[in-house]
C-alpha cells in the first residue's frame, strides 16, 4: 500500500475497502460530517454520552478478533457501561505504508460486520497512510456517541459499603489471547479474546436492576484496574473472594509460566458492576441470561470497614493481600 | 542542721521504666547516704550527700550494679552547695518530665520466677506476677508518661497488699507499674472450641489437658497469640501445619528452661547468654538429633533444616504451663496463612477458629503487636534477625555527628517492614511491623509511627523512603510527605543495607567511607535495574557501586523469586547457552531437575524481554543453587526457603570443601563477579561424582572468597580499613563466618549487622541515616 498524499491513490483506497464497505448499498455521504436529529435523541433520554478510544494492537489480528472489531467493542463498550444505548460510531484510521490491502480489507470488513451486529453504524471517518515506520501496521480511533435514560445514574464513585460487586465472566481472555498470538513467547496454546460489544448485556443487566450503582469495562489494567479505580473515586474499601473469581484454565496456565496475575490482564468483553446488596441476585441472573454473562459471578463486595480507596484479595484459607497498581512496568518487589 | 558534702549525679542512658530509681534507693541505703533521686528529662538525676569515698562507690556501683535492663550511658557529677536529708527518698519526677521511660517487655526474673513456685508466697501460681525488674512494658504501653494510668492495666485497681508494695521504696516492687496479684489482677480464661468457658485455675487445667491430648492451643501472650502444642507429638504439629496453610516454614519450640534445652539442642556459651537474656527471643540453634532422648521432637518442626528456633519460658504462664507438662511447646504465631499475629481477643477468637482448639486467654490487654524477636549467634556475636517483643523499642545511639541530626521518619521496605525515627543522636527503629502485602500494614503502620512518634517533641523535617517505584511503604511515605509538606528523600536499597550496619556500630563520620560487601534478596538500583549482590564504595550520603554479581534475567519477575528452578534455567543459560547448558546439566546427571518444565516459553520470555528483569542478585543465585543440588522446594513458602535448605546442606560437609571458583571481568569500570566458571566446576563435580553437600559447601566457600577478595583489593586500592557485610543474605551464617575470616585474614576490620537486622527489618535505621546525613549537607 502506497497512498500518501491524499491525492487519486487515497481516493481509490477510500471507495474500494471503506465506501465500499460502510455503505454497500452504493449510497456513499461523502459530506464531512455526520447529521442527526436531535428530536431523535430526546425521544430516547436526557442526556448525550460521547466517549473516544485509540487502538493500537500486536498482532493486528488474533483469536477471537482483530484491531477493528475491538475498535467498534471498545468505543460502544465505554458507551455501554455509562448505561448509554450507543447511537452512532466514526472511525479514524491511521495506515501505515506497505500494510497488505487484503489484510486491510479484512479489518475493515469485520469491523462493519461487528458495527452491523451491534447494530450501531459507523457514520463517519478518517483516513491517513503514513510512511513506513511512523506508525504500526495500523491504528485506529473510534468515537461513539449514545444516549442516557433519565433513570439510569450510573457513576464509578456511586459505590457505597455492602453493595455487591459482579463480572459477566472469565478474567484476562484478552490479555491472555494477545500474548498467545504474539508468537515470540512460544506459548503453544490458542486463547480466543473475549472482544464482544456489552451494550446489549448492559441494557439486559438495566432493565432488571435499574439502580446499578457503577459499571466499568475492564479493560487495560483488568478487574484490578476497575477496582482499584472504583474504591478511591468511591472512597471505599473493596474485598474480592480469589475463589469466586472466574478464570479459563488456559489463562490460568499462560499466567503462571509468565508469571503474570490475571487480574491484571486486559479483557474487551467484560464490565463489573456493583449493585446494592438486595439487587444482587436479579443482576446475576439478568446477566446470566445472556449469552455474554453465561460465566457471570459475584465476585466481592465493599466493605462496611476499612481504608477507603483499598482493595483487598482474599484467598480461600481466609489470607489477604493488597491488590496495588503498578507504575509502570512491573518490577520485581519480593526482596 | 549541720551541711555535708553534697554532689549531684546525673545518669544518663536507659535508666527509666527499668527499675533504676529504687535501685539508687537501695544503693544509698546500703551505703548509708541520704539525699534524693528522681526522673529528669532523659536522666536520672541523684542528689546525695555523704563522704566522698561513699559518693565514689555509689557512681561506681551505678555502672556495675545497674538493674539488669538499664544501660548506663554516662555519669556526670557535679558539686552541689552542702545540704543534709534526713534520710533517702524517691522524688516525684517534674511534670511532662518522664520522656525516656519506654522500655521493651522482659521477661520474667528469678525472683518472680521463684515466687510463683514458692506454695507460700502470696502470688504461688499466679500468671501475671512481676516487678520492677520484669514484667509486660511496650506491649502494655497505651500513652506517655509511663504510670499504670497510661498501661493496658489501668482498669486493674491495686488492693491494699499490692499498693503497700508499689509504695515501698524497699520492695523490689516499687513503683512496678503493672503489679498486680490473683486479689486485685488480670485472670485466666479457657475458651472451649465448643465455647464451653472456664477461669482461674480451672482454665489453666483445662489448657493443660487440651495440650496433653495433642491439642492446637491459643495462647495470649505478651505481645499477641501464639498456637501451641506438644513439640515431640509429630501428629500434632502436622495438624498445625495443615491448619495454618502453612507447610514447611520452620516453628520455634519454647523448652522448660536451658537445662532442657541443652538436651535438645547443641549450645555455644553465647547461645545460652542469648537464650536467658531478659529479652527471652527465639535463638536459632543447632537442633541435635540424639534418639536417645525421650520424648524426642517432632522431626517436621524445621524441615530439611539443622537448625530451631528456640525460646525459653518468658511469662509466668509460660513458667506455669511448661512445668506442668512433661514436652516443649511449639510456639508458633498465632495467625491464619499470611495473616499477622493477632492480639486482640475477638480476633483471635474469630480468626482463629479454624486453627485452635482452645484458647487460654486474659483480661489484661495487649495494647500493640510485638511478635517474637529472634536472634542468632554467628561470627561470635549475637545478631538480631527480628526485632520485635523484648528488643523494641530501646534506641540507637548513634555517633556524635548525629546529635544535630533533623528528625527523620524513614519507611523501610515492603517485607519485613519497620520504620525508623531519629533525632538528637538516637534511632528508634521501630519493631517488627510484618508485610506490606498485608492490606492492613498501611494502617498499622500509620499507628505506629503515631505510637513513636510521641516519643520525640520535634516536627519532622523529611521522610526517606526506598527508590523502588512500586514499593507500598515508599507511597505511604509519598502520602505522608504530601500531606504534612515534607521533602522526600529515596534511598538506593544497598546503600541502606551498608549504612544500617554503620549506624549500628555508631560509626562516625570521621571514620571515612567504607566497603560495603551486600549480598541480598533484590533491591532497586540506581540505574534502574534490580540489584542484590554488590560491592559498594560509601560513606554516610553518598554511595558508588564498584562491583556487581553478574545480572541474570528472572523469568517470570517475582515467580522467579518463588521457584527456585526458574533461577536455575536463566542462570545456566546466561553461563553456557541454552544447548550447552542443558548437555552439561545432563552430562552431571542433574537433567531431571529442568525435566517436564516450560522451558521454552521461559527461554522465549528471556529472549523477547517479556517480564524477565535482570538481577544482580545473591539470593536468585542461592536459589538457583539449590535447585541444581535437589534441595529446592517447587515453591518457596516463605523467604528464603531454598537458600536456607542449601546452607543446612553444605553445613552437613565433612571436611574441606574445594571453592567453586568465579571469574572477576570488567565492565565500563565496573567489576563483574561472573559465576560461568563456578557452574561449569559444580556440573563437572557432580558428573564426577561428588557428593551434592561438598559441591553446596564449596558453593558457600567459594562465593565468600570471591567477595572478600574483590572487596579487600578495593579497600586496599582506596586505603580504606573498614569492610561492612550487609543484606539479607548475611543470615547464612556458613556465608557471613566465611566472609568474616576472609576479610580479618586479610587485616581488615569487619563491621556487620548486630541488632538491626541484616535483612530489610533494618533498612529503615539506613535510610534514616543517609537522609539526615544529606539534609545536614545540604544546609
Ligand atoms: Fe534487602
Ligand atoms: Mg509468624
Ligand atoms: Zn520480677
Ligand atoms: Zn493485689
Amino acid at each position: 500500500l502506497a497512498h500518501g498524499g491524499g491525492g487519486t491513490a487515497m481516493r481509490d483506497l477510500i471507495e474500494r475497502v471503506f465506501v465500499a464497505t460502510f455503505h454497500p448499498e452504493g449510497t456513499p455521504p461523502l459530506e464531512d460530517q455526520a447529521r442527526f436529529d436531535l428530536a431523535a435523541f430526546a425521544a430516547h433520554g436526557d442526556r448525550l454520552a460521547f466517549t473516544t478510544d485509540g487502538f493500537v494492537v500486536e498482532p493486528l489480528e488474533f483469536p477471537g478478533g482483530d484491531i477493528g472489531k475491538l475498535a467498534v467493542c471498545g468505543t460502544v463498550n465505554d458507551l455501554a457501561v455509562g448505561g448509554a444505548r450507543p447511537v452512532a460510531l466514526s472511525a479514524g484510521f491511521i495506515i501505515e505504508e506497505g500494510l497488505e490491502l487484503e489484510r486491510l480489507r479484512r479489518i475493515v470488513t469485520s469491523m462493519a460486520m461487528e458495527a452491523a451486529r451491534a447494530q450501531v453504524p459507523i457514520v463517519t471517518g478518517d483516513t491517513k497512510v503514513v510512511p513506513r515506520g511512523a506508525c504500526d501496521g495500523l491504528f485506529i480511533t473510534t468515537t461513539g456517541i449514545g444516549v442516557i435514560r433519565p433513570d439510569y445514574q450510573i457513576s464509578i464513585a456511586g459505590a457505597r459499603p455492602g453493595d455487591v460487586i459482579l463480572i459477566n465472566g472469565s478474567l484476562g481472555d484478552h490479555g491472555a489471547a494477545i500474548l498467545c498470538a504474539r508468537g515470540d513467547l512460544a506459548l503453544d496454546v490458542t486463547i480466543k479474546s473475549d472482544c464482544a460489544p456489552l451494550h446489549d448485556l448492559a441494557a439486559a443487566l438495566l432493565q432488571a436492576v435499574p439502580q446499578v450503582r457503577a459499571m466499568r469495562d475492564a479493560t487495560r489494567g483488568g478487574l484490578a484496574g476497575v477496582l482499584t479505580e472504583l474504591a478511591e473515586a468511591s472512597r471505599v474499601a473493596i474485598g474480592v473472594d480469589e475463589a469466586a473469581l472466574p478464570v479459563r484454565s488456559e489463562v490460568a496456565g499462560v499466567c503462571e509460566i509468565l508469571g503474570l496475575d490475571p487480574l491484571y490482564l486486559a479483557n474487551e468483553g467484560k464490565l463489573v458492576a456493583v449493585v446494592a446488596p438486595e439487587h444482587a441476585e436479579a443482576a446475576l441472573e439478568a446477566m446470566r441470561a445472556h449469552p455474554l454473562g453465561v460465566d457471570a459471578a459475584i465476585i466481592g463486595k465493599v466493605a462496611a470497614e476499612g481504608r477507603p480507596g483499598t482493595v483487598t484479595l482474599i484467598n480461600r484459607f481466609g489470607g489477604r493481600r493488597a491488590v496495588t497498581m503498578p507504575s509502570g512496568e512491573q518490577l520485581p518487589r519480593i526482596c | 542542721m549541720e551541711t555535708i558534702e553534697t554532689e549531684i549525679l546525673s545518669v544518663t542512658g536507659l535508666v527509666q521504666g527499668v527499675g533504676f530509681r529504687p535501685f539508687v534507693w537501695r544503693l544509698a541505703q546500703r551505703l548509708g547516704l541520704s539525699g534524693t533521686v528522681r526522673n529528669c528529662g532523659n536522666a536520672v538525676e541523684i542528689v546525695v550527700c555523704g563522704p566522698l569515698d561513699k559518693r565514689d562507690a555509689l557512681a561506681e556501683a551505678l555502672r556495675v550494679e545497674a538493674p539488669p535492663r538499664a544501660r548506663v550511658e554516662g555519669v556526670t557529677r557535679i558539686q552541689g552547695s552542702p545540704s543534709n536529708y534526713m534520710d533517702f527518698s524517691i522524688a516525684p519526677s517534674g511534670p511532662g518530665e518522664v520522656t525516656a521511660g519506654i522500655v521493651p517487655d522482659l521477661a520474667t526474673c528469678p525472683a518472680c520466677c521463684a515466687e510463683i513456685f514458692d506454695p507460700g508466697a502470696r502470688r504461688y501460681h499466679y500468671a501475671f506476677t512481676n516487678c520492677t525488674d520484669c514484667g509486660p512494658r511496650f506491649s502494655i504501653l497505651s500513652g506517655l508518661p509511663y504510670d499504670r494510668a497510661h498501661t493496658t492495666m489501668a482498669s486493674f485497681s491495686l488492693c491494699l497488699a499490692c499498693r503497700a508494695d508499689y509504695e515501698n521504696p524497699a520492695d523490689r516492687r516499687f513503683h512496678a507499674e503493672p503489679i498486680a496479684c490473683p486479689d486485685c489482677g488480670p485472670r485466666l480464661h479457657f475458651v472451649g472450641g465448643d465455647g464451653q468457658d472456664y477461669v482461674g485455675n480451672q482454665a489453666f487445667e483445662v489448657a493443660l489437658a487440651l495440650l496433653r491430648c495433642g491439642g492446637i492451643l491459643a495462647l495470649k501472650g505478651i505481645g499477641g497469640y501464639h498456637l501451641a502444642c506438644d513439640a515431640t507429638r509429630e501428629d500434632s504439629v502436622q495438624l498445625l501445619r495443615a491448619r495454618k496453610h502453612r507447610p514447611t516454614k520452620p516453628l520455634a519450640v519454647m523448652m522448660r528452661d536451658l537445662a532442657t534445652a541443652a538436651r535438645y539442642c547443641a549450645l555455644t556459651q553465647e547461645e545460652r547468654q542469648a537464650l536467658v537474656d531478659p529479652s527471652a527471643p527465639i535463638v536459632l540453634v543447632n537442633r541435635q538429633d540424639d534418639s536417645s532422648l525421650a520424648p524426642s521432637l517432632a522431626p517436621s518442626l524445621s524441615p530439611g533444616l539443622d537448625r530451631l528456633g528456640v525460646l525459653l519460658p518468658y511469662t509466668p504462664l509460660h513458667h506455669l504451663l511448661l512445668d506442668a507438662l512433661a514436652f516443649p511447646l511449639v510456639m508458633s504465631s498465632g495467625n491464619r496463612s499470611g495473616a499477622p499475629q493477632v492480639f486482640e481477643d475477638d480476633v483471635a477468637l474469630r480468626d482463629l477458629a479454624e486453627i485452635a482448639d482452645g484458647w487460654l486467654m486474659h483480661d489484661r490487654p495487649i495494647a500493640r503487636r510485638l511478635d517474637d524477636s529472634v536472634v542468632m549467634v554467628s561470627a561470635g556475636a549475637k545478631r538480631v534477625l527480628r526485632r520485635g517483643r523484648g528488643l523494641a523499642p530501646e534506641p540507637f545511639l548513634l555517633a556524635e555527628d548525629f546529635l544535630k541530626a533533623p528528625p527523620i521518619l524513614a519507611l523501610g521496605a515492603d517485607l519485613k517492614s519497620a520504620f525508623c525515627l531519629i533525632q538528637g543522636g538516637r534511632a528508634l527503629l521501630s519493631h517488627h511491623l510484618g508485610d506490606f502485602n498485608d492490606p492492613d500494614s498501611a494502617a498499622t503502620m500509620d499507628a505506629a509511627i503515631t505510637d513513636y512518634s510521641a516519643l520525640f517533641t520535634h516536627r519532622l523535617a523529611a521522610i526517606a523512603i526506598d527508590l523502588h517505584p512500586d514499593y507500598r511503604s515508599a507511597d505511604l511515605g509519598r502520602r505522608l510527605a504530601h500531606d504534612r509538606s515534607l521533602p522526600l528523600i529515596a534511598v538506593q536499597h544497598h546503600h541502606a543495607h551498608v549504612a544500617a550496619v554503620m549506624a549500628d556500630h555508631g560509626l562516625p563520620r570521621s571514620a571515612g567511607p567504607v566497603i560495603g560487601i551486600v549480598l541480598d534478596g533484590l533491591g532497586f538500583g540506581d540505574d534502574g535495574t534490580i540489584w542484590g549482590a554488590e560491592i559498594l564504595l560509601c560513606d554516610y550520603a553518598r554511595s558508588r557501586r564498584l562491583a556487581r554479581l553478574r545480572p541474570a534475567p528472572m523469568p517470570g519477575s517475582d515467580r522467579a523469586s518463588l521457584e527456585p528452578w526458574r533461577n536455575l534455567l536463566a542462570s545456566l543459560d546466561a553461563a553456557f547457552g541454552p544447548q550447552e547448558s542443558m548437555s552439561r546439566l545432563h552430562a552431571a546427571g542433574r537433567g531431571p531437575v529442568l525435566a517436564d518444565r516450560k522451558i521454552s516459553a521461559l527461554r522465549a520470555m528471556i529472549k523477547a524481554g517479556f517480564n524477565a528483569p535482570l538481577a544482580s542478585s545473591a539470593g536468585r543465585l542461592f536459589d538457583a543453587m539449590a535447585a541444581l543440588l535437589g534441595v529446592a522446594p517447587e515453591i518457596q513458602t516463605f523467604e528464603a526457603e531454598a537458600a536456607m535448605t542449601l546452607e543446612a546442606l553444605a553445613r552437613q560437609a565433612s571436611g574441606e570443601a574445594s571453592n567453586l571458583p568465579f571469574l572477576v571481568t570488567e565492565v565500563d569500570g565496573l567489576k563483574e563477579i561472573d559465576p560461568e566458571p563456578m557452574w561449569a566446576a559444580a556440573l563437572h563435580r557432580l558428573g564426577a561424582g561428588e557428593a551434592p553437600l561438598m559441591i553446596a559447601a564449596g558453593f558457600h566457600a567459594g562465593l565468600a572468597a570471591i567477595f572478600a577478595q574483590v572487596a579487600v583489593d578495593e579497600a586496599r586500592r582506596q586505603g580504606i580499613g573498614q569492610i561492612v557485610l550487609a543484606g539479607g543474605v548475611m543470615q547464612n551464617a556458613l556465608l557471613f563466618e566465611a566472609l568474616t575470616a576472609h576479610v580479618r585474614a586479610a587485616g581488615l576490620g569487619v563491621l556487620a549487622p548486630l541488632r538491626a537486622p541484616a535483612n530489610d527489618g533494618g533498612l529503615a535505621l539506613g535510610q534514616a541515616v543517609i537522609a539526615s546525613i544529606r539534609l545536614m549537607e545540604a544546609d
